[in-house]
Order: C-alpha cells, then sequence, then structure tokens
C-alpha cells in the first residue's frame, strides 16, 4: 500500500520530469550529447569498430538499422530507443557501455531529452563553415584598440578580469621586433622609437617591421616546420638534398605579402597553372620535401607511396587541422572520415611523378645569376650563326634552351647520375650525388626514349684503378634483349682510397668509347655493368654517357663555335626536386589499401573530397581544384586553420590549442567567436593577406598588454588563454640562437642563399655537398639557414625543442631543462658573443655600473633596475677578486684583460637570464 | 641552495596545481606530471606530461641493451645446425627462396656451412660456438630468444624497428618511452645514456631520438674521450668556481625577475640551472673509469681515454649503479657480407667477438656480484640475423651472409628473467623459426613489462592517435619469465 503522500509525491516528480522536457531549451547535440558519446560510446561503436553495426560518427550510421534489425536512434521517442533501452538496461551482460560503470543520471536524461527533442543530428562545428554574420561584442572595458579587443576584453569582463596594463614602450618594442623579424632591436632602433612622440608611432613601426626583408626569415621559420624541410633526403643514407631554393621561395612569399590563397595553390599544385614559372614550379618543392629512401634493395615503389601517404597526411594537417594519419588504415576513431576517404584523397597526389629514384627526377634545373648572364649570352651569340632548324626559341626555361641546343648541334652529353631507372645496387657517389659507383655485376641503369638515329658510337666517361674493372653492354626496350654494343673499362689512374673517394682530379678519368649497331628511332636505352677479372665491393665510376652521331650538326660549323659550345655545355646547373603530373598515358591508378599496406590494394578509388565536405561539389577531379576548393569558401577548415597558426605564434597557444586537431579530439576554442570573425575576416575582407592578418594581432590593445600576473589572474587564468596579460613564452630555438648573436653584433644579417655549414653542426667535411655555403665567413648567419640534417640535426636547436623535419609538425612543445642551460651556459658561439659584448661595453663606457647599463640595454632592450644591478656588479667583482686571488702575480684590476673577463661573465650571465630567452 | 630549494618547493604546488586544472579542465586526464630529472622540465603547453609510476609491480630498474649493430651471424654463435654443415657449398633449394626479398642475395646462391666449432656449455647445456669462449662460461645466467623475427631487412628500418617499434623515423626510441613512463631515479645524469664504440649503427642519432616525445627524453649520448656530454664543460677560462658564482646571480635575477612578472616557469628554469650545474661534477664524475679498481678495468678489458666497447660496458655499469634508468650501447661492425677481408663470418666475425667477448662477460658476471643483475635487464642482439645462404660477392674467398629478417638469436639475463634457458627453434638450416618466434614487438612489450609497464597502456597522443611502442602489435612472452 502506498501512502498518499507518497503517490503524491511521485505525481509531482512524474509531473515535473514531464514539464522540463517540454519547457526546456532545446539540447546542443555538439555541446551536450557529442560529448558523451565520444567519451562512452565511440570506442566500439566508432571509425575503428563499429560493433552490432552501429557507429556515432555518421549520421546514416547512428540513425540506420543495426546488426539486430532494430533501430538506435527513433527521433521522438527516447521508451523505443535502443540507445536509451540499453544504457538503462537492468541486466549488466547487455547494458551500455558494456563492462564498465552505468552512464551517470544526468547524461541518460540528456540523451533521452535530446532523442524526445527529435535527436537533431549537427555536425562538429569545425565541418561547419564559420558564421559570416558574427559582430564583434560590446565590452564595458575600455582602451579598445581593434575588434580583437571586443571579443577577448568581453570574455574578461564575463569572469570579472581586467586586462593588463600596457606594456612599458621598450619591452613592447622588443616583443614586436621579435615576432614580426625574430630579432631584437638595437640600442639605437630603441631611442629612436622612443623618442617618437608622434601619435601612430607604434603603428609606425609595425609598419616598418612588416616591409623588413628579415619579416619573410622570421615568418619562413614557422612554415618550414609544417614543409618539414631539410637539407638531407632522411632515412639511413641520408643523402645531401638541394632543395633550398624552396626555403628562399617561402621567405620571398612572406616578403612579398603573397595572400594566403595563391601561397596554398601555388605549393600544393603551382607545377599544374598555365604558363609555367620557375616560381611555381620551385613552390612545388613544398611536398618534395617528404623523405625518401636510398639504401640498397629498397622497393622504390614502397617508399614512393609512403611519399604520396605522408603527403596526404601532411596536406590535411597543414591547411586543415586534420589528422588523416590513422585513416589510411581505418575509418577515423573520432572523427567523421571513412577510410576510402584517405584513398580518394590520396588519388590527387598519386600522380605526381617522382618515385623514390637515387637522382630526385622531376627536378627544376637553373642556373646561378652569375652563370645565367653568360649563358644567354652565348646561346643568343650561336642562335645567330646556325641553321633555323638548329636554334632554339627562347621561350622555354634556360635551362631547357641550353640542352635543346647542345642536343640540336649534336653535343650530346648525359650526366650517369640523370637516370630514369635502375637496377637495385646501383648508387651514387657522396655528397654531391654527381656520377655512379657502387656499380655491380649485371647491375643496369636505363635512359627513357633516347634519339639513336645517326648514334654510331657511345662514350663512357669512367674511372677506375683495376686493370680489367669491368666492362658495359647496351641493351634496347629490355636489359635482356641482345645487346648492341660493349666495351671494356680498364685502369685509369691510381688515387688513395677508391672505394668511396670519388677521383677529385680530371686526369683519373677516361672515356671508353662503345661502337653501336645503327639503330632508327627514340629507344629507351639500358647499359648494363659487368664484374672483369678483378672486383673488390664494386666496378668503377661512371660519370657521363656521351652520344657520337654520324654527322652531327656542330662539324658543319668552324672552331669558334665549337668552343663556345663547349663552354656552354660546361656550366653546372643548380636543381630543385619538384612536383610534376604523370601524362594522363601513364597515370597511375589509386586504390584503397586494407590496413595501410601498400601490398594489399583493394578496391579502386577515383580522385575525390572526404564525404563530410563532399555534399555540395563533385567537380573536384585534379590536384589544382582540390588546392583551390581549400581555399574557396566552401572550406570551414582553412581559414580558422590558418588564423589560428598566426595567432600561436603572435600570442604563444593557439585559439585552438591543438593546432594540429580541429576535429573532436581536438581542444575547444578558447575564444570561438573570435575565432570565426578572425576566420571570415581574414578570407574575405583582408584577402588573405597574411601581413594584414599579423598587423591586426600586433596592434591589437591585448598584444600590448604588460605580460605580469597577479595572483587573482593566476588563480582564474592561470594559463592566460582568456588573454589577461601579454603573452610570457620562451622564444623559439631560432630565436634565441638569432638574438644571441644580434645582441652582441655579431649576426651577418645577409638574406637567402644555400644553407651553411655552420662549425657547431660538426658536419664531416666528406658529407659536405658543393652546393652548400662552407664559407668560414658565414658562421654568424641566422639559424634558418642552417644546414640541416635529419639524422644528425643541429644539437642545440634541438635542446629548444625543434622538431627534426621528418615528418610535418605543428606545433612545437616547450621544455625547459638543465640541458638547455649547459647549451647557454657553455656553448662555444654564446660565448664568443658574450666576450663581444664585453669589449663593446668596455669600449663604450667608463665606469663599470653604464657599461652593465649598456650591456642589459643592449641584451634586454630596457633599463636595468638597481637590484639587478647590484648584482651583476658582484658577479663582476668576484669575478675580480678571484681571478686576483688565482694568479695574484699576473693581476691587477686595471688590466684591460682582467676587466674584459668580469664583463664577459656579467655577459655570459646576461644571456643566460629567464627574461631574454622569453618574449616579456 | 637556498633559492633553489624553495623554488623547487613553490616548483612542486605549482605543478600539482597545473596537473589538476590541466587533467581536470581539458579532459586528457589518466597521467600524472613526471617529476623527471627532478625538478619540471614542462613549460606551460605541454600537452600531455609523462607518468611517473609503472602499472604494476617491476622485476627491473634499469635496463642495459648490447646492439651489435650489423647484425650478427646466429649461425655462427648459438644456433648451431649441423645439417647445414651437411649441404654446405650445394646450390639452394629455389623453394627457399620463393617470395623472398634480399638486401643483396640474387640468383642462385649456395648454402653456408656454420664457419665455427659448437660445443654445449654449462649445465643448461647452452651450444656456444668457440668464437665466445668467455661468455660461454656463463651461458646459465643467460636465457636465449632463438626465433626471433622483425619485419625489416634493411639495417635501418630494422634498427628503427627494433628501437621504436616502427620501420620509419619519427617514433620515439625505447629508451625515451621508459623514461617517459619512469621517469629516472637520479635526478643529477640524463635517464637515457647512449654509448658507442667503433662508430655507431648506421642509421645514426635517430636512433635514440624521443620521436613525438619532448625532447627532455631524448637519448643522450656519452663519450668516454673527449667532452663527456655536449656544451657540459665550461668555456675557456671559467672555472668552477666561476660558475658557481654565476649561477647564483643568473638565478637570484631570475628570483628578482619572479618577483615582479609572477610567472612560475621562471622558477622551473631557476631549478634547471641548479640541475645543470650538478650534471657538470656528476657526469664526469660517472664517466671516470679510472677511478675502478685495476681488476674490474682488467676484467674488462678497458682502455684508458678511447671509446671502446669494453669501456661502455664498464660505463653502463657505472650508469647503472648510479641510477640511469636506460642505457644502449651500439657497436659496430657486425655486417659479415663477406664482401672483403674482415667482413666475413669467419676471420671478420671472429675478431667482432673478440671485441665484444671478454667486456660482455664481465658486464654480465659484475652485475652479478655486485647484485645489480637482480635489478637490471641485460639484453644482447642485433637487428635481424643472417642467412644460411653464402653471400660471396667477390668470388675471393670471403665468405658472407645476407640479411635475414626471419631467425636470429637474442639473449636477456637478469630481473626476473629465466636463467639457463632456451626458447625457441629454427629449422634444420637457421633460415627461419619454426616454434616459439618472437617478434621484436614482443621483445618490447616483454621489456616493458619487466619494468612494470603494460605495452598497451604507455600511450602517447600525437597526430590524432595514442600512439605505443609497440604499434598495435605484441604479446608478453610469458614462458621466460621466472
Amino acid at each position: 500500500m502506498i501512502s498518499a503522500e507518497l503517490r503524491y509525491g511521485i505525481f509531482l516528480a512524474v509531473l515535473l520530469v514531464a514539464c522540463e522536457g517540454l519547457h526546456q531549451e532545446e539540447i546542443s547535440f555538439n555541446n551536450e550529447i557529442r560529448p558523451i558519446l565520444n567519451k562512452h560510446c565511440l570506442r566500439c561503436h566508432g571509425g575503428v569498430r563499429a560493433n552490432g553495426n552501429l557507429s556515432f560518427l555518421f549520421e546514416e550510421d547512428a540513425f540506420g538499422e543495426t546488426e539486430s534489425g532494430l533501430q538506435a536512434i527513433i527521433p521522438g521517442s527516447h521508451r523505443e530507443s535502443q540507445l536509451y533501452q540499453r544504457i538503462v538496461h537492468e541486466d549488466p551482460e547487455l547494458r551500455m557501455p558494456l563492462d564498465n560503470k552505468p552512464l551517470p543520471p544526468e547524461d541518460i536524461k540528456l540523451i533521452a531529452r535530446w532523442i524526445d527533442q527529435g535527436a537533431k543530428w549537427e555536425k562538429h562545428w569545425a565541418y561547419v563553415p564559420p558564421d559570416e554574420s558574427i559582430v564583434p561584442p560590446q565590452t564595458k572595458i575600455s582602451g579598445v584598440e581593434n575588434p580583437i579587443d571586443q571579443f577577448v576584453f568581453a570574455r574578461l569582463e564575463e569572469s570579472d578580469l581586467m586586462p593588463a596594463p600596457p606594456a612599458d614602450p621598450a619591452t613592447l618594442m622588443r616583443r614586436l621586433y621579435l615576432d614580426l623579424t625574430g630579432l631584437p632591436p638595437t640600442v639605437q632602433q630603441i631611442d629612436a622609437f622612443l623618442a617618437d612622440d608622434d601619435p601612430g608611432a607604434y603603428e609606425r613601426l609595425v609598419d616598418r617591421l612588416l616591409s623588413s626583408a628579415h619579416f619573410g626569415e622570421r615568418w619562413a621559420s614557422m612554415w618550414l616546420d609544417l614543409a618539414r624541410y631539410a637539407d638531407t633526403k632522411g632515412y639511413e643514407k641520408d643523402s645531401n638534398r638541394s632543395i633550398w631554393k624552396y626555403r628562399d621561395w617561402v621567405i620571398n612569399a612572406f616578403n612579398s605579402d603573397k595572400p594566403y590563397d595563391k601561397f596554398s595553390i601555388e605549393q600544393l599544385a603551382g607545377d599544374l597553372i598555365t604558363p609555367p614559372s620557375r616560381d611555381r614550379l620551385i613552390a612545388t618543392a613544398f611536398h618534395r620535401n617528404s623523405i625518401s629512401n636510398d639504401e640498397g634493395g629498397t622497393d622504390d615503389e614502397e617508399f614512393r607511396v609512403a611519399s604520396v601517404i605522408e603527403r596526404v597526411a601532411t596536406t590535411y594537417e597543414v591547411w586543415q587541422g586534420t589528422t588523416m594519419a590513422c585513416v589510411q588504415c581505418h575509418s577515423h576513431p573520432y572523427d567523421p572520415f571513412r577510410q576510402k576517404d584517405f584513398y580518394t584523397s590520396m588519388a590527387f597526389f598519386n600522380n605526381a611523378s617522382d618515385s623514390d629514384i637515387y637522382n630526385e627526377q622531376p627536378k627544376f634545373y637553373h642556373f646561378d645569376d652569375h652563370d645565367t648572364l653568360e649563358i644567354k649570352e652565348i646561346i643568343r651569340w650561336i642562335n645567330t650563326r646556325v641553321d633555323s632548324t638548329e636554334r632554339v626559341d627562347f621561350n622555354s626555361f634556360l635551362y631547357q634552351q641550353r640542352e635543346q641546343l647542345l642536343y640540336n648541334l649534336g653535343h650530346r652529353v648525359v650526366e650517369a647520375e640523370e637516370f630514369n631507372q635502375s637496377s637495385p645496387l646501383i648508387e651514387l657517389i657522396w655528397p654531391d650525388l654527381d656520377m655512379l659507383w657502387q656499380v655491380q655485376d649485371s647491375s643496369w641503369i636505363r635512359f627513357d626514349r633516347v634519339d639513336l638515329n645517326n648514334v654510331e658510337q657511345i662514350g663512357f666517361r669512367t674511372a677506375t684503378p683495376l686493370d680489367f674493372a669491368g666492362s658495359i653492354s647496351i641493351h634496347l626496350d629490355d636489359p635482356k634483349s641482345e645487346k648492341i654494343g660493349e666495351v671494356k673499362v680498364t685502369k685509369t689512374g691510381s688515387w688513395d682510397r677508391w672505394q668511396g673517394t670519388k677521383p677529385a682530379k680530371n686526369h683519373l678519368f677516361k672515356e671508353f668509347i662503345a661502337r653501336i649497331k645503327p639503330v632508327p628511332g627514340e629507344h629507351d636505352v639500358y647499359f648494363r655493368f659487368w664484374i672483369g677479372d678483378t672486383y673488390i665491393q664494386h666496378l668503377f665510376y661512371l660519370d657521363q654517357i656521351i652520344y657520337y652521331e654520324k654527322q652531327p650538326a656542330r662539324h658543319k660549323y668552324g672552331r669558334e663555335l665549337n668552343e663556345k659550345l663547349n663552354a656552354l655545355s660546361s656550366f653546372s646547373s643548380l636543381t630543385t626536386p619538384i612536383i610534376q603530373e604523370l601524362p594522363d598515358e601513364r597515370s597511375r591508378e589509386t586504390f584503397i589499401y586494407n590496413r595501410g599496406s601498400w601490398l594489399t590494394p583493394t578496391a579502386k578509388v577515383a580522385a575525390g573530397l572526404p564525404g563530410i565536405f563532399n555534399e555540395k561539389d563533385k567537380s573536384i577531379e585534379d590536384r589544382l581544384a582540390f588546392a583551390k576548393w581549400l581555399v574557396s569558401t566552401q572550406n570551414p577548415l582553412t581559414s580558422r586553420v590558418a588564423v589560428n597558426r598566426f595567432w600561436a605564434q603572435i600570442f604563444g597557444t593557439g585559439l585552438v590549442e591543438t593546432m594540429e586537431e580541429f576535429g573532436s579530439q581536438g581542444a575547444e576554442p578558447s575564444h570561438p567567436e573570435l575565432l570565426d570573425w578572425l576566420a571570415v575576416h581574414f578570407s574575405n575582407d583582408l584577402k588573405w593577406r597574411m601581413k594584414a592578418l599579423i598587423r591586426l594581432l600586433v596592434t591589437s590593445a591585448t598584444y600590448r598588454q604588460a605580460a605580469i600576473a597577479d595572483s587573482i589572474k593566476l588563480e582564474i587564468d592561470p594559463e592566460n588563454r582568456l588573454l589577461s596579460r601579454g603573452t610570457r613564452t620562451r622564444l623559439s630555438a631560432e630565436q634565441i640562437r638569432d638574438q644571441i648573436l644580434a645582441v652582441s653584433d655579431l649576426l651577418d644579417r645577409k638574406l637567402g642563399g644555400p644553407s651553411v655549414i655552420f662549425p657547431e653542426l660538426n658536419i664531416p667535411e666528406s658529407n659536405i655537398p658543393g652546393w652548400a655555403d662552407q664559407s668560414v665567413n658565414s658562421r654568424y648567419r641566422r639559424t634558418l639557414y642552417a644546414f640541416w640534417v635529419r639524422t644528425d640535426p643541429f644539437p642545440a636547436m634541438m635542446t629548444f625543442d625543434t622538431p627534426d623535419r621528418t615528418i610535418c609538425v605543428s606545433h612545437r612543445v616547450r621544455t625547459n631543462t638543465p640541458m638547455q642551460a649547459l647549451n647557454l651556459l657553455n656553448d662555444r658561439t654564446y660565448f664568443e658573443a658574450s666576450t663581444a659584448i664585453a669589449n663593446r661595453i668596455l669600449h663604450d663606457e667608463d665606469e663599470l655600473s653604464q657599461q652593465i647599463e649598456l650591456a642589459y640595454r643592449m641584451v634586454m632592450g630596457r633599463s636595468i633596475t638597481s637590484t639587478k644591478l647590484e648584482l651583476l656588479s658582484t658577479l663582476y667583482s668576484d669575478t675580480i677578486n678571484h681571478l686576483q686571488a688565482e694568479t695574484p702575480e699576473n693581476v691587477s684590476d686595471s688590466d684591460e684583460e682582467v676587466k674584459l673577463k668580469g664583463l664577459t661573465m656579467v655577459a655570459n650571465a646576461l644571456l643566460n637570464l629567464d627574461e631574454f630567452v622569453v618574449k616579456g | 641552495m637556498g633559492i633553489s630549494t624553495e623554488a623547487r618547493k613553490v616548483q612542486a604546488l605549482y605543478n600539482s596545481r597545473r596537473h589538476f586544472l590541466r587533467n581536470c579542465m581539458s579532459g586528457l586526464g589518466g597521467v600524472t606530471l613526471s617529476s623527471y630529472l627532478g625538478g619540471n622540465l614542462w613549460a606551460r603547453d605541454v600537452p600531455k606530461p609523462g607518468i611517473s609510476n609503472p602499472h604494476f609491480l617491476p622485476k627491473a630498474k634499469h635496463v642495459i641493451f648490447l646492439h651489435m649493430a650489423g647484425a650478427p651471424s646466429q649461425i655462427e654463435l648459438f644456433d648451431f645446425k649441423p645439417e647445414l654443415q651437411k649441404i654446405d657449398g650445394q646450390y639452394c633449394p629455389p623453394s627457399l627462396l620463393e617470395g623472398k626479398r634480399f638486401a643483396f642475395l640474387s640468383g642462385n646462391p649456395k648454402m653456408l656451412g656454420p664457419q665455427s666449432n659448437f660445443s654445449q656449455h654449462g649445465s643448461s647445456g647452452a651450444w656456444v660456438s668457440d668464437y665466445l669462449p668467455k661468455f660461454a662460461k656463463v651461458v646459465d645466467d643467460v636465457c636465449f630468444l632463438k626465433a626471433m623475427h622483425t619485419d625489416e631487412f634493411n639495417h635501418a628500418p630494422a634498427q628503427f624497428f627494433m628501437y621504436s617499434g616502427s620501420p620509419r623515423t619519427g617514433r620515439p626510441s625505447m629508451g625515451s618511452w621508459v623514461t617517459y613512463g619512469l621517469g629516472t631515479p637520479n635526478e643529477d645524469l640524463p635517464g637515457f645514456v647512449v654509448l658507442i664504440s667503433r662508430g655507431g649503427p648506421s642509421s645514426g642519432k635517430r636512433l635514440w631520438s624521443s620521436g613525438f616525445l619532448p625532447t627532455i627524453h631524448q637519448g643522450v649520448q656519452c663519450r668516454s674521450k673527449g667532452e663527456p656530454v655536449l656544451n657540459l664543460e665550461n668555456p675557456p677560462g671559467v672555472d668552477d668556481h666561476l660558475r658557481r658564482r654565476s649561477i647564483d646571480i643568473i638565478n637570484k635575477i631570475n628570483e628578482a625577475e619572479y618577483q615582479e612578472v609572477q610567472d612560475p616557469e621562471i622558477l622551473t628554469r631557476i631549478s634547471q640551472y641548479e640541475l645543470a650545474y650538478k650534471m657538470q661534477t656528476s657526469v664526469p664524475d660517472v664517466m671516470n673509469i679510472d677511478a675502478e679498481p685495476t681488476y674490474i678495468k682488467e676484467m674488462y678489458g678497458v682502455k684508458a681515454g678511447e671509446n671502446t666497447f669494453a669501456n661502455n660496458c664498464l660505463l653502463a655499469r657505472r650508469l647503472v649503479e648510479k641510477g640511469v634508468r636506460f642505457v644502449q650501447l651500439y657497436d659496430r661492425g657486425w655486417d659479415s657480407h663477406g664482401a672483403g677481408p674482415g667482413n666475413g663470418v669467419g676471420f671478420g666475425l671472429r675478431q667482432s667477438c673478440q671485441y665484444v667477448d671478454q667486456a660482455m662477460t664481465a658486464l654480465l658476471t659484475d652485475l652479478k656480484q655486485r647484485g645489480l643483475l637482480d635489478e637490471t635487464l641485460l639484453i644482447w642482439g642485433g637487428e635481424f640475423g643472417r642467412t644460411p645462404m653464402m653471400e660471396a660477392r667477390t668470388g675471393k674467398g670471403f665468405l658472407g651472409r645476407d640479411h635475414n629478417s626471419e631467425a636470429f638469436t637474442m639473449w636477456m639475463a637478469g630481473a626476473g628473467i629465466k636463467k639457463g634457458f632456451s626458447y625457441g627453434v629454427t629449422d634444420e638450416i637457421g633460415f627461419a623459426g619454426v616454434e616459439n618466434r618472437v617478434h621484436v614487438h614482443d621483445l618490447q612489450a616483454t621489456i616493458l613489462h619487466e619494468l612494470g609497464l603494460d605495452h598497451e597502456k604507455l600511450t602517447y597522443r600525437f597526430q590524432g592517435r595514442d600512439y605505443r611502442l609497440t604499434d598495435v602489435h605484441g604479446h608478453l612472452i610469458k614462458d621466460i619469465l621466472i
């Protein structure tokens, strides 16, 4: 018997629940339901596993029929929905989540109400285009400089916080210099700025720095992590790769304010834009920064596929803030990407013609500026003197003009390493990869479509110290076909350690000429190598192959022209690996790989966008269209991801903290409306201009706050995600080294050019390629020019958390370790910098306190406090006293040497201060 | 130092609060902060800190991994195959080659019988060849894994596979995973130390990279010749006294800065400078093998001032004694292709064995006599094995073997591993395992298990995925555990 009171109570409770259901606000799937599903359900009903044929990743799966024939969600009725029945089931063996505690009652209630309200499904916010109608909110806090502040201050108000006061001008100026150019201001620059009382002085400074050539260097550093730029190829051999022209392209793109849409399209598909241009081709080297494998016995196709897969993942990480690496093996566990989506995207990239071969073809060939002038002159000279059929037109690239002219006149010298394909056991010699070595018995190289009309002999420029080192046979179209010629290679000279040491001198090479059976037409020509009578590790070095025609056109002309022709042939070119599309007839098919393994292809797929993006546009079929779609208004992510990267560079942390992950596993944005407003503003109003975006960020009052916390800010906003103060983050590895060189005035501010061999890189002489800058005078160049060896990267940079550039990295962690302390305290270059500072202050000022004040201003840009001055003075006098105590006979305090040592210790301490390695 | 003690205290408070905030606010939870190397190494934006507690009671506190880079021949050392001797010089049956990929073998190779003489040793009766006479005397302390196999047949990928669970670069090395998982007992020394003899592994420094784990977990290469660790020595003209004074001043100025701006990260930096100073003394101390008594030096066969394998073995013991978590040795010179003198399975391999035999035996014996073997896992092996087929590239009589991913022998000793035990059997010619095969991922799972770590739970979120040392594979080899 239930008492009346109790009955009444139950009635009331039921009534309350019912009313709640009627009057509750609509439940947001994204905000309230998706987090529950992510946390408790996706492990078994997601992208990896869809147990019982139920997955909550895709709308159609969630509402479809499950294995049991029942529907998990029946909109409007939670009681009929299996989802509800199973989470409240009494039998623990049937209750979901299986083998786990039941869901909290409030979660169950939410799900029930959501179903009753109609179970409205929403895409995750990141896959919905940003709202174009967002208006910056009103705020009562004064000091707004631009709309960013309205968003930030309004949020601070909600948390009862106030912004910090503006930073003092010298500190702000240092912050701005480091952010925009990566270099600190000089004392003169600071004085000039502090003296400028006119309104708008700060904005003028911003504009000046945005137009500085160092702007591009600083921002290239950010992009090169994403591009995984390095000067070697990775894997075991880690051979050198000449791709620094791409690095300079990035610097120039930032300096010339190339809009982000063009910047993106050119890197992803510059080769498909007509007409082709040198710059756009070099831009495509973005994806030639993927690692490739030169190790013996490896299957080129395996590593070609690995590169393409990596390029897909990199593209999605860079432009979409989406991690696709997991999707190559199975559907995304937490985001709406099916496994197929990975391979339809891969099809955009699978037709690039590069195939992990040793010589990195296809490449863009060019000449340095000086040679370019001379070559143009010679070509012009020859062109006016030869028959019209032999002339070249000037529409092609200069390298092609030269090659064409030489070919037309029958001057046909080919570098052996530029083969189109080879057998295993063919290797190129270090460090320049400019000839064959490790040529083994019965190995071969192939050149495609060689014009053999009128060719009657083929010469081979080789070197070996062995009496009969081996022979070379020539075959057409098949390495096993009957040979059409053959020649023995015998001793050409002697040199030390011939195995692996290429002959340095020309006279050690000899040409051996094979007479061939005349064959008309173009053929794929195979050169096969055979053992002689001695064999030690390898046969011989092969440098060039020369085709001799019966009556080469050049013979018609006199000695002068032929000499010009020889000179023209002798210019060596610079090369940059680029992306080129295979012609239609050779295009590759793309398959879904079972569990991501290239050895187990399954269904064939065509190029296309992932399903979640594909609702409107199905016409995107090639890489150029894909690149254009990325930066189109249909794409919900590109602009958000981009503004977030710039934000993180300036404010230390992204609005979305997980820069690499915007999906459901990413962090929620700290200021969602600001993110969307900025994204829309960047693409629509600023027309993708990166300088304008950066200008907006650094001219905000938010940016100009002092980086000073107090107990309230630390309590409510401990990590400064609400931006209640200026950012105080550790500088990047590059900024730290550049800054040390800059404040000591050692820095060499030269822009661009080949990567530099700094002594502290410790690169063995034998590994340094000819194209690198080895000059001792270049040792104080900026850090981004360091020759970057993937298997042995710059140690000091790694200590300060630089990625090794093997793969794309969006987000550098910032550690704080004793190894960093050891580096700053003891690195020889940095100690040189301390001495340089000491020399300068000793020279410029007489009094100790003035010397220390000057040093502090050189290093920190602002004036020293009395406490710090006192402490550093103590360090100075302690040093002098110690030196005198150690060797009293040699030391007196008037001694310049001793003063210098004391001041060097002071400068060394300054370069180790926390405030020096952070952006305060 | 007053400042540093205070800094540590404040730091610890700050850490616990920050830990709470991070894990409760971001929902990434489940991990606690590593107190690796003492103070907190994490700047504020590090996404996920390490974990500092094992998943269950560990058997091993330390690991010493002796890697013979290039891959030693199991057929000449431990995997005795009389049947192979019988078919020495005969052509290889084509069925053995079908569907197999080799680095160098081509055409129709001949079989090559063992080039060493085998006998049984100890009460366990383990087969060891005359290439390793000293080691043969300690086999009763050792567990052999004779049917090891891997996925890779080239050195670099196989080495990466052994240490990172993936043939590609970019993943953390085993030592990095371990210090990430457990931290390290001695704050004054790096937790993961690498020692190299005869040139080191062909895949270079990437092999001890921390991959996507924070760089503090990277292996630190120490040398017995020259500066033991990069930047450890003071610049010319700066002695210990001046360094101490300058660090005092640096820390005091940093403290003044902290008072002004209240950034707790400054306190971390103060403690890191204290640690750096300590390392300047503790690392040279531990690296100074002259401090060892003569009989110990003779036992290992050390050579002062050189980066020899023997020196490195002794250093490994000293490092482990001082609390270093993971010591990795690499010795180069085991790639016995027979491509020239010193590069075959005859003379060349015998020479390499002579180079390591005494020292590796001494290390095992020394650890045992000090009671350290009970808490130290000692592992020996290469990245793969070698073929029973002959490789004779030169035709000049240098006998060699190609790479073989299907069979190789490793041995383990110490901490919870069975003694005088042999696990796994290969076929009659030692080409592939036929019984109790152990995959590299299984070995990794077992090493982590001995350290008290569950290989399926030791994860790190990167690029949207939880990564593990064992990828999505690996089974604990229960049969070899005591």
